[in-house]
């Protein structure tokens, strides 16, 4: 009976960790100090006209992730001179993930004339802070006088497949919000995605 | 709680983020199946089973809530997703071993629809897939990852293990051994 008093209580433990894992809609989202493509370091500080940011974690090799490219630079264009640049990071581990490598990463960019900075989550230390799980998974922040402030989390759109077949531009949506002073609606969606590849501990 | 379930819900924890209800009865299955059937040509026809289903969810929905004796594992997984690769060849073994048992194991897979002929297919045939294969094509999954499961993120693997009585959904990739100790929480005299 003590053992599994023990156990409940490692349950537990476990349970509350894996909700409190992450932010949600409504934390302080903590700035970070990453290597961008083109070797020099990024902060979200760096911004210093910035009204808010688009944190999305992506990479190279996830179909997803392939697919929302072009929409994630597009984004970019639009919505960077506004005031909302996109910053990506890529999460995962190159050890399980090739693909997403540093170096894999600069020839993406290359190739995709990347307008936004696209940093490598070295050592996958900013990935638990933020709680992504899938590429690509957007966080939007709103700089707020007291920080930065989670807006919105989730989804870019509601059709991966085909950018002409969107109905809703959950992130668009979600930005405009934010430019109009209000709160996003929704301010959560889920979208089905890569699981981002975590370092074996 | 009994403390068999109690026991039950310790093992589900340890073995991951999965969630964990005792179903009191299954909801009756009132969707109306909206199966897309695809027409194949020349490669799709050399398949010996019928062609590969392609369904949206409410297509997805009946597979989901069958209220019958037999144990159901449910695998989201693609083509391009190497975790899933990984663990597939667990599923399968799992699907052959229990193959005259209650036990059906169903691969639900999100590979892009135009992808079906030059992906799916030729994965299916190389690998020798064995347990049967549809398709997910649904790109609003926002309006559906909740229906699957209320804590899925949307990442794959996924799985849904269920039979009338109860159910397990888990969001991780799994190893034969933890497949076999999920069984064991089955309340079944198959296997």
């Amino acid at each position: 009976m003590k053992k599994l008093t023990i156990l409940t209580i490692a349950i537990l433990t476990l349970t509350v960790n894996a909700i409190a894992q992450g932010y949600q809609v409504g934390d302080k989202a903590a700035d970070f100090k990453l290597k961008n493509v083109n070797g020099k370091m990024v902060s979200l500080a760096d911004f210093k006209d910035a009204k808010g940011y688009v944190v999305i974690f992506t990479c190279n090799h996830c179909p997803f992730s392939i697919a929302y490219e072009d929409r994630i630079n597009d984004l970019n264009k639009k919505y960077a001179p506004l005031g909302y640049p996109v910053i990506a990071i890529n999460p995962n581990d190159p050890a399980i993930a090739p693909d997403d490598s540093y170096e894999k990463m600069q020839v993406r960019a290359k190739e995709k004339n990347f307008s936004f900075p696209y940093l490598f989550d070295d050592g996958q230390k900013v990935l638990p802070l933020y709680g992504a799980t899938r590429t690509p998974h957007v966080y939007l922040l709103e700089k707020t006088a007291a920080g930065n402030k989670v807006a919105y989390i989730g989804a870019i759109d509601n059709n991966h497949q085909d950018a002409s077949a969107v109905t809703e531009k959950y992130l668009e949506n979600a930005i405009e919000a934010l430019r109009n002073n209000k709160q996003p609606e929704p301010n959560f969606t889920k979208a089905i995605g890569c699981t981002i590849k975590i370092a074996q501990k | 709680m009994t403390k068999k379930q109690l026991n039950k819900l310790i093992l589900a924890l340890l073995i991951g983020t999965g969630s964990y209800s005792v179903q009191a009865q299954m909801s009756s299955v009132t969707a109306i199946a909206l199966h897309t059937q695809t027409s194949f040509n020349s490669e799709a026809s050399q398949l010996t089973e019928a062609a590969i289903k392609v369904v949206d969810f409410n297509g997805l929905k009946p597979y989901l809530e069958k209220g019958n004796d037999t144990t159901y594992i449910i695998n989201f997984w693609a083509t391009w997703c190497a975790p899933c690769i990984k663990e597939l060849p667990y599923f399968q073994q799992i699907n052959d071993e229990f193959a005259d048992k209650k036990l059906k194991v169903l691969l639900v897979s999100l590979d892009f629809e135009r992808q079906i002929e030059s992906r799916l297919i030729p994965f299916i045939k190389k690998h020798k897939v064995t347990p049967e294969v549809i398709v997910l094509s649904d790109p609003d999954s926002n309006a559906w990852i909740n229906k699957v499961d209320q804590s899925w993120s949307g990442s794959i693997p996924a799985t849904i293990f269920y039979n009338k009585d109860q159910r397990m959904f888990f969001e991780k990739e799994f190893t034969y051994a933890e497949i076999r100790s999920i069984l064991e929480l089955f309340d079944s005299d198959e296997f």
